[in-house]
């Protein structure tokens, strides 16, 4: 019997979809600040996380989160069947150290800030067509680590252009499962790499921009529906100037979404927290979907969220060489289940959203 | 609905037209005040030196010095990089922007020894000053020569 089901191009639908059981996010102390900030599971003390690097302060986190959401729904390592993930460091060290602690098949990924969507669409795969019964998806990002691997050193006084993004210091983890869980995941599509020419390395909105327009409107050929078929459209880590180009971008091919379209870059840090444009990261659409999407898909607020995962795959290298930005958009379906799975959401959050339902249905009566 | 079909040159035009730039004026302003103030207060530091009886080259001296401490400590504090937001050139051209771009690294490279990690890595931000610093000054050596 079939399990998964090709539909046009690049979309992939699971006939039995796999199901989201637990998820869990740790962030840092600018994170929490944002409007978003009470969602997030953990929070670390600050950008060294008790470490002697950024790099391992990145590790340890990544590490922490891994073990939150096993810990949640009280599994153990080895009822794990994979693990799939990828972060922007060089040869994805952030998953790759993190794996060794874990005693479980392992797929690194390279996806750039789309590995979050990544990682999902792949493990839904996994866990759909039957090659695993329980895989985890995560990602990492962490602004020092990453700022002076892209860029100069964090002290180094440059003026950053308002179009700036501010790299998300983060890392969310899901597990995908074959048993009930609280939002099931029933289809995904695959992107492909869109370069509009876009050179500049501080301006990752606009290259990603076309990318996640190409996805969504694949998205929406390949399943034959409208953009008001989902609550909420959101893109990873666009900003504000990507966020306005993709709308632009959409409009002009007669796919209007605006109502319900929103970015997690720019949903993270409030306007004041001098972010720039938003924020970006492997770990911006990750703790986003992690600890504030799903808990909202979970109790209803949102029922069909159409999220994608905006990757700029370049590196420094290519940058100084002259080359343009590749860039990729993945898209995944996040969808209610109407079963509430102990795995997802804080407790604090979960017992507020749940007393918004009941007042909601109260009122309704 | 078809995709994305846009040529290059007319994505840039539209990049351009949502991407939001600082104002030239405001940049310029602000440049000019706080790169003015470094030099004010090395101006009154080097009247000072000399009001101790310096002589006028040593005192000018003993200000490049003082002025590279103060940029060094003001990296070491993570505060250069924020003035840096506000001052843009203004902090980067004075003699502190140079201690800035050698502390900087320095501190970030610690992390992977001091050999191989800050040794190598301590001119990454001013390396290609130094190299034609060296250059021009050859370059200018040899006018001069000619010149006679």
């Amino acid at each position: 019997m079939k399990k998964m089901k090709k539909l046009g191009q690049q979309t992939v639908k699971f006939i039995d979809p796999p199901q989201v059981i637990s998820s869990a996010s740790i962030v840092g102390k600018k994170e929490e600040a944002g409007p978003l900030g009470e969602y997030f599971d953990e929070v670390i003390s600050d950008g060294y996380n008790n470490q002697k690097t950024w790099e391992q302060a990145q590790i340890k986190m990544t590490e922490d989160v891994l073990n939150l959401v096993l810990e949640k729904v009280k599994l153990s390592k080895d009822q794990i069947d994979c693990l799939l993930a990828g972060d922007l460091l060089d040869q994805t060290i952030a998953s790759n150290f993190v794996a060794r602690k874990f005693p479980v098949s392992y797929l690194g990924l390279f996806g750039a800030c789309s590995t979050m969507a990544q990682s999902l669409a792949v493990g839904g795969m996994m866990v759909s067509g039957g090659a695993a019964n329980q895989v985890v998806s995560f990602t990492s990002s962490h602004y020092q680590a990453t700022e002076r691997q892209f860029r100069t050193p964090n002290e180094y006084g440059d003026k950053y252009p308002p179009y700036k993004q501010w790299t998300v210091t983060g890392t969310g983890a899901m597990i995908l499962s074959n048993q009930q869980g609280g939002v099931q995941i029933p289809s995904a599509t695959l992107g492909k790499i869109i370069d509009l020419g876009v050179k500049d390395p501080n301006d990752m909105g606009s290259a990603m921009a076309p990318a996640a327009a190409d996805t969504i409107i694949q998205h929406l050929e390949d399943t034959g529906r409208d953009p008001s078929y989902y609550d909420l459209i959101v893109t990873g880590d666009l900003g504000e100037v990507g966020k306005s180009l993709l709308l632009e971008l959409l409009l002009e091919k007669g796919c209007s979404i605006q109502d319900n379209y929103d970015d997690c870059g720019v949903m993270i840090y409030n306007s004041n927290q001098k972010a720039g444009a938003g924020g970006s990261g492997c770990g911006c659409s990750a703790v986003v979907t992690a600890s504030y999407l799903l808990p909202q898909i979970m109790y209803g607020n949102f029922n069909k969220v159409l999220v994608l995962g905006t990757g700029a795959l370049l590196s420094p290298l290519t940058f100084l060489q002259g080359e343009t930005i590749p860039c990729i958009a993945h898209a995944v379906v996040l969808e209610k289940t109407g079963q509430l799975t102990p795995g997802i959401g804080r407790p604090s959050i979960r017992s507020k959203l749940a007393n918004k339902v009941e007042n909601l249905s109260g009122n309704e009566g | 609905m078809s995709q994305i079909d846009k040529t290059q040159e007319e994505y840039n035009k539209l990049v351009k037209k949502y991407q939001p730039s600082d104002s030239k004026v405001k940049n310029f302003f602000s440049a000019y005040l706080v790169g003015g103030l470094i030099c004010l207060i090395g101006q009154i530091i080097i009247e000072l030196l000399v009001g101790t009886g310096l002589e006028l080259t040593d005192a000018a001296s003993y200000t490049g010095l003082i002025l590279i401490l103060v940029g060094a400590v003001l990296t070491g504090f993570g505060v250069y990089d924020e003035l840096a937001q506000f001052a843009g050139g203004g902090t980067i051209i004075p003699i502190t922007g140079f201690a800035n771009a050698i502390v900087a690294p320095a501190m970030e490279y610690r992390q992977e020894g001091y050999i191989l990690g800050l040794g190598k890595q301590i001119y990454s931000v001013a390396g290609p000053v130094i190299t034609y610093g060296i250059l021009s000054a050859f370059l200018i050596g040899v006018i001069k020569l000619l010149l006679g």
